[in-house]
């Protein structure tokens, strides 16, 4: 287990004092000064160097993407950090904004320095108003404490602002954000051009996850080769986890990559609901990502490769427990509803599709159908994956196609059991 | 997507209040020259809590007017995102339930049981009194304390219907609680107890260390708890362990048969919380039959707690209760 003072998050459940005085106790806005005074490559080399890995579902190595940024340009730069949490499983932003705000101010500085921006804005999910409200109560305390502004104590001027939507998931996908963030409907925008070369207000940008920004300083304080000495090699560092489901003791919890998904249940969520063998799948980094089976689960590790290897995702590290009481098809198709309800509407195939495959699940569940329609529906779901400008239609996808994939013995039995019940009543009018 | 219209009956015409009026000029300075348009969802956003939480069709033209924005440009803003009501809600609450998988596995359709007999059968009517509104919203980020619901700007977390319906009343009641787990849970952390972070896992403002894990120690770990989350644990938590060790005596280990009496072990896995697993441990230690379970003293109980790494979990569970209920019954 991953011992306490390699935590970044020590205040996570906030227990503590959440503003500047705790924050300063636990280790944050110390030598900042000196961190920027190393200069702007050196910090984009350390996030490199680290191994980071974007903590928002995609995984793109953090470093590489400030590299983008170009670095002498007439044009602002733009920070824009992600707090649009809204990956069905994901509550870990939200531990971050409410109770390590710091961490975050202090990650933005950093982060808006090494890209060479003056400007940052934080996009916050509509939803999350007391983060927000507590957001702005800490940036508010480090305006004051002139850590950030115009003419603060490390020479870089930099404003901070706060942002939110209001209610969109889509505007989790970047260029929805940036379109929201400029006003108008969160619909995701072609790319190329990437944001690093057009992105808020036409402006070079980079969008970041929460996590990702929250955990630079510590990176930089403590070396790049403290975070890539933990976890496993391109899946390095620490991680937010977040279960929830059927286990005795639901929490958020900060763990080394690559922990044995088994050991991350039993020693921190208390177990299984009735224990492991009680166990029936997983879905093991949000909603989008299909689930694993209880037979791979006991084997497998929480971190990028090894849960693609096993035809899932790390995604957010949001882990849902199901047991063996779990109604699958139900379960899943409640997620189509999910992409249903967010399709943004502007590609065709996941505006049609996402209402089509929930449709069919719905039927699905009860039984209404033709077995020949499993594999229609699989292949419907291969028609909208890929086919759509953003990972939306993707992530309505691929949880229908971990559904087919591992439990068609459960979508046929019904059928049959449905078909059997159509059948005796027949009989019984005749 | 959702098809989502404005209200037939709306009021004739909408204004900032000074108050607002003042924030949301601040808030288009924080957008570049010739940006402002960036403002239209906060701004949006204060109009609905101006207006008794819903968004009327005067706002939009008001706001489109005061951003330099096409009407069609605000309007198709409000239609778009899901958190703008279009419509009335109810005075005292709307209460939006979170019913996405994570919620749902969790009990979430018991809620929108309570919510159907409570306040109206279909989402967005208000009910008969004009108080209360409900609807079902997608995932709303707090996964960890499912099942939720956000009434305004608080999330209520950690819900049972029974505890649902008392926050209804409450609210009714002009007495709503505290935000936060309803179950008494700091956040997210373990309901039994932190397995990390000991040592900041104190409510005080003061920085962490020895100097108030001291005499009383740290107020939420109970000695159990220190015992099991050995691991990692710093030196100052070592040393509660050290002690804590020295209170579980091996005496109070229950006192087990070496097989089940009469050849027929009882079914332990009829007590709530224990499955196959637990039942092989319990085998092991000799405990075969309720009345064996029924029969522990609380220092056996806190022997086999520590034992099993259970951090309180036979107490919270009631096994003793629920033992003496199924050995009652296999005897008659």
């Amino acid at each position: 287990m991953l011992a306490d003072q390699d935590r970044i998050f020590k205040n996570v459940y906030g227990f503590q004092d959440w503003g500047l005085k705790g924050a300063r106790a636990r280790g944050a806005w110390d030598g900042t000064k000196g961190l920027i005074d190393k200069g702007h490559d050196w910090i984009i080399d350390q996030v490199k160097e680290s191994g980071l890995r974007g903590r928002g579902g995609a995984g793109f190595p953090t470093g590489l993407k400030w590299s983008f940024m170009p670095k002498s340009d007439p044009r602002p730069s733009y920070l824009v950090i992600n707090a649009d949490e809204s990956e069905p499983g994901s509550c870990k932003d939200r531990e971050i904004c409410r109770h390590d705000p710091h961490l975050l101010i202090e990650g933005a500085l950093l982060a808006s320095f090494a890209m060479r921006a003056h400007t940052c804005y934080i996009y916050f999910r509509g939803e999350f108003i007391r983060e927000r409200e507590r957001f702005q109560a800490a940036v508010d305390q480090a305006y004051e404490a002139k850590l950030i502004g115009k003419n603060n104590v490390h020479g870089w001027d930099f404003d901070l602002y706060v942002h939110h939507g209001a209610g969109a998931y889509i505007c989790g996908e970047e260029t929805a954000l940036l379109e929201s963030l400029e006003g108008k409907k969160g619909q995701p925008r072609l790319k190329p051009p990437f944001p690093a070369g057009c992105g808020l207000y036409g402006a070079p940008t980079t969008v970041n996850n929460v996590e990702s920004i929250a955990v630079v300083p510590d990176i930089l304080r403590r070396g790049a080769t403290w975070f890539s000495s933990l976890g496993k090699p391109n899946n390095t560092g620490t991680k937010l986890f977040q279960i929830s489901g059927h286990v005795e003791q639901p929490c958020v919890v900060e763990e080394e990559m690559g922990i044995p998904m088994r050991e991350l249940i039993e020693k921190h969520a208390g177990g299984v609901r009735g224990g492991w063998d009680n166990l029936k799948a997983v879905i093991p980094g949000g909603s989008s990502v299909p689930c694993i089976p209880h037979t791979e689960c006991a084997e497998i590790t929480m971190d990028f490769d090894a849960l693609s290897a096993a035809k899932s995702g790390l995604g957010t590290a949001a882990v849902i427990v199901m047991d063996q009481s779990t109604d699958m098809i139900k379960a899943i198709s409640r997620i189509a509803y999910f992409y249903k309800h967010e399709s943004c509407g502007q590609c065709t195939p996941c505006r049609e599709g996402t209402g089509w495959m929930w449709r069919v699940m719905e039927r699905l569940v009860k039984g209404e159908a033709e077995k020949r329609e499993i594999d229609l529906l699989w292949d419907v779901t291969k028609q909208v994956e890929g086919h759509t400008i953003c990972a939306l239609g993707d992530a309505a996808a691929w949880p229908i196609q971990g559904l087919i994939r591992h439990y068609r013995h459960e979508i046929e039995a019904r059928i049959d059991a449905r078909q059997a019940k159509v059948g005796e009543y027949i009989e019984a009018a005749e | 997507m959702a098809v989502r219209r404005l209200h037939p009956d709306q009021p004739e015409t909408f204004a900032f209040n000074a108050e607002n009026l003042a924030w949301a000029n601040t808030m288009i300075t924080h957008y570049p020259d010739g940006q402002q348009a960036s403002a239209v969802i906060p701004l949006l956003w204060r109009a609905q809590e101006q207006h008794d939480g819903w968004l009327p069709e005067p706002a939009i033209r008001y706001i489109a007017e005061m951003l330099g924005m096409a009407y069609i440009r605000v309007y198709e803003v409000a239609t778009f995102y899901t958190m703008f009501q279009l419509a009335p809600v109810g005075k005292v609450a709307h209460v939006q339930v979170c019913g996405t998988t994570p919620c749902m596995l969790r009990g979430s359709e018991d809620l929108i049981a309570v919510c159907k007999k409570k306040i109206s059968k279909s989402p967005h009517d208000v009910s008969a009194d004009g108080n209360f509104s409900w609807e079902e919203v997608e995932c709303l980020g707090v996964c960890a304390n499912a099942p939720m619901v956000q009434i305004w700007k608080d999330t209520y977390e950690d819900l049972t219907p029974a505890s649902f319906e008392k926050l209804l009343n409450d609210f009714a009641a002009g007495t709503p609680p505290p935000p936060g787990s309803l179950s008494g849970r700091q956040a997210s952390c373990p309901k039994g107890g932190p397995t990390s972070l000991h040592d900041y896992c104190v409510n005080s403002d003061a920085p962490p260390g020895p100097a108030n894990s001291g005499a009383d120690g740290p107020s939420v770990i109970e000695p159990a708890v220190a015992a099991a989350g050995a691991t990692g644990a710093s030196g100052v938590a070592a040393e509660v362990v050290e002690q804590s060790a020295g209170d579980i005596q091996d005496a109070d280990r229950p006192k087990g048969l070496d097989g089940p009496r009469g050849g027929q072990a009882d079914d332990l896995k009829r007590i709530n919380g224990v499955g196959p697993k637990l039942e092989e441990t319990l085998n092991s230690l000799g405990i075969f039959h309720f009345d064996q379970v029924a029969g522990w003293s609380p220092e056996t109980v806190a022997w086999v707690d520590n034992f099993l790494s259970f951090k309180g979990r036979i107490d919270r569970e009631g096994w003793i209760k629920q033992a003496k209920a199924l050995a009652a019954e296999t005897k008659t």
